[in-house]
């Protein structure tokens, strides 16, 4: 039995907001009855303030399915389409006291219809099926997801592994074979963005970025290798692209310390960080 | 709230004369049945007179073809394990795709470790072909095992052809009777069969104790290994008090098998009740014969653990194939072996009976149930497709 919290299953057995609207302004779709479950939203908006005046939902699916349908139509009844755009699965989720992470497909679901109904309205109020389900390289054949939607998911919600994927998105959850290509999807998409922040130069950094970064290079490249000499170093200030350290222990009185600071210290955070870097010593 | 349980696939309840029999063995019958004093020694006794009555209940010629386990799944895995290594020679399975998961993961395991597995189909009502067994075994089989009765369909095999069929070619055959000890006659003495599972908790004995049948003459290689305990071929302490359980449960179910009737006849009003009040059903296996307990019904167009929470709401236990209440994302694997469509995959739901069923019970799920589907069902988009497509449909045929 899963674990719903009271507002679950006080959604799922009192639903809002249940039906269709007749002549809609909008209509978003998304799933369908070979995956398990699936979303239709009606949307009717006022077109003076763009705010969503109704919005109505059919579900078909679990309990936490119809819950976060329920939720959804709750959250964005009243609100302008910018406001109801902002709204995130993660949103969805809060609103229910959250949901068991096997099920957090179904707040996803209610994002993308969401998203598919806001476009119908803007092209003119025809159905829109939930396009990241339409288009892009399908990675996950038994659910029809694509690499696109995998991506959206771990950004959105800091997904790393693919038990997370699947929890999110189903992908992996049946027969399993795309779950080295999913693996794939993130080692790709995590070495991007290490990628990304290592080309950021260093100096244009914020105080607390430059602090957490030399702290974490520190910790995990240098004070190490410092231990086995017993010694180590600490962090004093940060001025541009000059790192002030102080080294302890045995470092601290040793003869070689101007060596130690420029030929692994610095050396070391050059490396990580930025060519650019110098390090002194305090 | 009253209970009303219909969920006796799953698990069932002990019956209280069983517990009642346990409870000494939890306090001043506690000696060792392996020990050499009187004091254990009575207890051992005992643990003769259950071994009696579970091969009573099974018609096994010899109370010692019984071996006392921990669960069904050790049961089956004993059997799979016991037939390849003492077959080495022969490096094939043959299994349906409908089995338990204690023997299609066991299987599993046995291909990543080089066996060869054949797994049977079943057709849309959840049966196999003797023709695709007889062109599946062959000298290389070690073993042949086929479930005496889906536990999610209640889809009775054939094994006894089966067990025919594999001998004749030199393999074991094996069955998993888990859903069958108790709710059908076996006769053991009869049979070709090798070995035969049970579980305790299936048939009003605890959870935590199984039995194996083990023909006399059939070559045995032990699955746990240690002291010499049930002639060597299960190690461990005799579970005393559970084994006294499953005994007392054996010599009930026998007792209880003159109730299969009246229990078959509150299946089949259970199931008419349903098909008459509800729409777009489907029963799952309907054209097999089945165990006379056990409904597995689909409601076309909407999702089972939506509808179990309802019923749950209204004490009833029952429970689902859908893919949603247990997490696996997927269907039922015995659904999906049979082809049932997805449209009625995802909201199929099994009530299984026992004994303590009573007609009332019955009456109230007929009373609550059809609601629960309507309200589920209005609120589902396929629902409405469908409807809309009927009433365009009528419109065009006047
Ligand atoms: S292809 Fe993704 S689970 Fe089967």
């Amino acid at each position: 039995m899963w674990d719903y919290t009271d507002k679950v299953i006080d959604h799922f057995k009192n639903p809002r907001n249940v039906g269709s609207i007749d002549k809609p302004d909008g209509v978003g779709q998304v799933g369908n009855i070979i995956c398990g479950d699936a979303l239709k939203l009606f949307i009717k908006v006022d077109s003076a303030t763009s705010r969503i005046t109704d919005a109505k939902f059919q579900t078909f699916g679990c309990g936490s399915a119809i819950a976060s349908s329920s939720a959804l139509t709750e959250m964005i009844k009243g609100k302008t389409l910018a406001e109801a755009a902002a709204v995130t699965n993660q949103q969805i989720a809060d609103f229910l006291g959250g949901l068991p992470k096997e099920k957090m497909h179904c707040s996803v679901m209610g994002m993308e219809a969401l998203e598919a109904a806001i476009k119908s309205y803007k092209e003119g109020g025809a159905p829109v099926v939930n396009e990241l389900e339409e288009e892009g390289r399908v990675v996950c054949k038994c659910f029809g997801v694509t690499e696109e939607k995998i991506l959206r998911a771990a950004k959105d919600n800091h997904l790393r592994t693919v038990e997370e994927i699947t929890n999110f998105t189903k992908a992996g959850g049946a027969c399993g074979a795309c779950r080295a290509d999913i693996q794939a999807v993130l080692d790709r998409h995590y070495n991007a963005a290490s990628a990304v922040q290592e080309k950021a130069p260093f100096a244009r950094l914020t105080m607390v970025q430059k602090i957490h970064r030399v702290e974490e290079a520190l910790a995990r490249d240098v004070i190490p290798g410092l231990n086995a000499d017993g010694g180590s170093v600490e962090l004093v200030d940060i001025e541009g692209s000059v790192i002030r350290v102080r080294l302890l222990g045995m470092c601290s009185g040793c003869a070689n310390a101007g060596f130690t600071i420029e030929n692994f210290v610095e050396k070391k955070l050059r490396e990580q960080l930025d060519p650019a870097i110098s390090v002194e010593s305090v | 709230m009253k209970t009303v349980y219909l969920d006796n696939n799953a698990t069932t309840k002990t019956a209280p004369e069983v517990v009642e029999a346990m409870l000494p063995y939890f306090t001043e019958k506690y000696g060792n049945a392996s020990s050499m004093h009187t004091f254990g020694g009575a207890v051992g006794h005992d643990v003769e007179a259950a071994r009696k009555s579970v091969a009573a209940l099974l018609g096994a010629a010899h109370a010692d073809e019984i071996i006392f386990t921990s669960c069904g799944s050790e049961s089956d895995n004993t059997a799979l394990f016991s037939a390849v290594r003492s077959y080495p020679g022969k490096r094939h399975i043959v299994t349906t795709r409908v089995e338990h998961p204690a023997v299609l993961n066991t299987c599993k395991y046995l291909q990543s470790q080089g066996y060869g597995v054949t797994y049977l189909p079943v057709d849309g009502n959840g049966m196999i072909s003797l023709q695709d067994l007889e062109a599946a075994v062959t000298a290389h089989t070690a073993l042949v095992s086929v479930m005496m009765a889906n536990n999610e369909t209640g889809v009775v095999f054939p094994v006894e052809e089966a067990a025919r069929i594999a001998k004749s070619r030199g393999a074991l055959f094996h069955t998993d009777a888990v859903q069958t000890a108790g709710k059908l006659p076996i006769d053991l003495k009869n049979s070709r069969i090798d070995m035969l599972s049970i579980s305790g908790h299936k048939l009003h004995a605890p959870k935590g104790i199984g039995a194996l049948y083990v023909r006399r003459g059939t070559r045995f290689v032990p699955f746990l290994i240690g002291g010499h305990q049930e002639h060597s071929r299960r190690a461990g302490t005799e579970n005393v008090p559970y084994i006294i359980g499953l005994g007392k449960a054996c010599e009930l179910a026998r007792a209880h098998m003159s109730e299969t009737g009246r229990i078959a006849a509150l299946r089949d009003r259970l199931e008419h009740g349903i098909t008459a009040a509800v729409p777009n059903v489907r029963v799952n296996g309907g054209g097999s014969p089945r165990l006379p307990t056990t409904l597995n019904i689909s409601f076309e167009f909407i999702e089972g653990e939506a509808i179990l929470l309802h019923l749950s709401d209204l004490g009833i236990a029952a429970s689902s194939g859908s893919a949603c209440t247990s997490g696996s994302l997927e269907p039922s694997h015995v659904l999906r072996a049979m082809g049932v469509p997805f449209t009625f995959a995802h909201g199929s739901i099994r009530f299984s009976l026992s004994v303590y069923n009573t007609g009332s019970d019955i009456d109230f799920v007929l009373a609550e149930l059809p609601p629960v589907i309507m309200k589920l069902r209005a609120m589902s988009p396929f629902w409405h497709e469908a409807q809309g497509k009927a009433c365009r449909a009528g419109a065009e045929s006047l």
